[in-house]
């Protein structure tokens, strides 16, 4: 057990970030030991905002359950809420319309774009630029008005129900999607010119927080950050779930596995998502959006596992059914989770202020770490 | 070479930062592009699905269409809405189920819109509100159906 304040036998300092800390991400309390200004070691303190949502789960019908999963990582709200809809579609062998499904992923790849337009915002702020923050959330908004008329919410959106999603598309919907996608592919280059080009990112994160292949897949990073490194990891592509097959787009890879090269899978994915949006917008199938499911769901006897991409990385859902009305035991597995406890084997040896570059970069939202 | 790859990184480094300043000062001299919204002057108007808080559908009779079926009740995670029924006499002197009070505990609603979509009279739906902010948590109990209110004719 390492001591919280003062200095250890060797005499490191060991200080506190966090919980409530400017430069960390909600709140997420790291013990830091530190040599002079060397990082020797960072110890994450879980626990501060953990509400037990999985036990919460088990009281809850199937069809109750979904809504707990957006307050976990509430960036990609939908995309959680999706991957328990898949579960329960598993258990039940339901078969989502093709309309449900196209409207999932289009959703899903909206909030993929949010999630990243916020953490580009957010990861400027963390290495000391204020005005991509301001850029990032114009065009975020835009996005969220779209959520606000189909879904009725911005953030929390509970729109995936099992069978497919709970209303039709609203009438403007295409009209400003294509609006934002015009919109959007205008401004991305304005981001390459504002931080992306920046000599200060550039030497503030390529060669910091490097972690090599084989270490990134031994903690059980997944997402951007496996990514960096070069390893095929994208559940899309993998194990493609509603008609992410029939779409075009680019699994986004980089080598260096540095903070900078998480930057830039992220920076790309972006265009890939838009690009998945902009074939699918105008090529919404005619129909039902929602199947026929009964009153009430139950599950039969087993064991179901479903995983979805969430913009952080693999998202897996893991019910256990007796068979009742609720489940008997249910395991969310978070990307920010298995993420975070690369930390350490990151920012081993480097200074502290690298520290906070690589924790931008980890795209760390701390409800989904600390459920 | 040490020379040119220092005055490199200087060339390469101010350029990239004027690049980026020239960017902010474009939206400097552009105020039209500022898309600020002045809220508590100018209110936006919501679109019609925005989940702001349960509301009872009355009609201009002082009518609506809840029967007291508890699906609502039973289809909220968080025990929002509690149903309490009555008994009524109808003309020809059976005794029917009817509602008595729709109470609806805004401070425990997550506006997740599973009570709308389980209801099956289309009685309640979502208003537009967003301004919830009260001095006491009590004021945030709501008794939907109004005074006197009673079931419309033909819904059951």
């Amino acid at each position: 057990m390492i001591e919280e304040v003062g200095t250890t036998t060797e005499g490191d300092l060991i200080i506190n970030v966090g919980p409530q800390h400017p430069s960390t991400h909600g709140v997420l309390h790291l013990v830091i030991t530190l040599n002079g200004e060397t990082v020797k070691k960072v110890e994450p303190h879980l626990g501060y905002i953990h509400r037990s949502i999985e036990k919460m789960c088990e009281s809850l019908s199937y069809r109750q359950f979904i809504y707990v999963t957006s307050r976990m990582d509430y960036l990609s709200s939908h995309i959680n809420n999706q991957g328990c809809a898949l579960v329960v579609e598993k258990g039940l062998q339901i078969e989502v319309p093709e309309r449900g499904k196209v409207i999932r992923v289009l959703m899903a790849e909206l909030t993929r774009i949010a999630s990243h337009l916020l953490w580009w915002g957010a990861m400027g702020m963390d290495i000391g630029a204020f005005t991509p923050f301001f850029h990032a959330f114009r065009e975020r908004e835009a996005i969220n008005d779209i959520m606000e008329e189909t879904c009725g919410a911005r953030l929390t959106m509970n729109y995936v129900v099992p069978g497919g999603v709970m209303a039709d598309i609203h009438p403007n919907f295409q009209k400003k999607v294509n609006e934002f996608i015009k919109l959007l592919k205008s401004k991305i280059d304005e981001y390459y010119i504002l931080l992306t080009g920046n000599i200060i990112l550039q030497e503030r994160l390529k060669g910091v927080g490097v972690i090599s292949a084989e270490d990134a897949i031994n903690f059980g990073c997944s997402g951007p950050v496996v990514r960096a490194c070069g390893v095929k990891s994208d559940i899309r592509k993998i194990a493609p779930y509603d008609g992410y097959e029939k779409v075009k787009f680019d699994e986004v890879f980089e080598t260096a596995g540095d903070s900078f090269a998480r930057y830039m899978v992220r920076m790309n994915e972006i265009r890939q998502s838009l690009s998945i949006v902009e074939q699918l917008i105008d090529n919404i199938p005619e129909g039902e959006f929602q199947a026929k499911t009964k009153a009430v769901l139950k599950l039969p006897k087993g064991e179901f596992y479903s995983r979805v991409e969430t913009a952080r990385g693999e998202f897996g859902v893991y019910i256990i059914s007796e068979g009742g009305l609720t489940p008997y035991r249910i395991k969310f597995r978070s990307p920010g989770f298995s993420n975070l406890a690369a930390l350490h084997h990151m920012v081993k040896g480097s200074k502290i202020a690298d520290m906070v570059a690589t924790m931008g970069t980890l795209d760390l939202v701390i409800p989904d770490i600390d459920r | 070479m040490f020379i040119v790859d220092y005055i490199k990184d200087v060339y390469n480094g101010v350029t990239s930062l004027l690049k980026g300043m020239r960017l902010t000062g474009y939206y400097f001299v552009h105020p039209k592009e500022i898309i600020t919204q002045e809220y508590p002057e100018v209110k936006q108007v919501l679109p019609e699905r925005f989940k702001g808080e349960v509301v009872m559908r009355h009609n201009e009779n002082n009518e609506h269409r809840c029967t007291g079926c508890t699906a609502c009740e039973l289809a909220c995670p968080n025990a929002t809405i509690k149903i309490v029924t009555k008994f009524d006499i109808t003309p020809d002197g059976k005794k029917k189920k009817a509602l008595d009070v729709f109470v609806y505990h805004l401070e425990l609603c997550t506006m997740c819109n599973l009570c709308i979509v389980a209801c099956p009279t289309d009685a309640i739906k979502m208003a537009q509100t967003f301004e919830h902010s009260v001095y006491d948590r009590t004021e945030l109990t709501k008794v939907l159906n109004k005074p006197g209110s009673k079931l419309m004719d033909g819904v059951e």
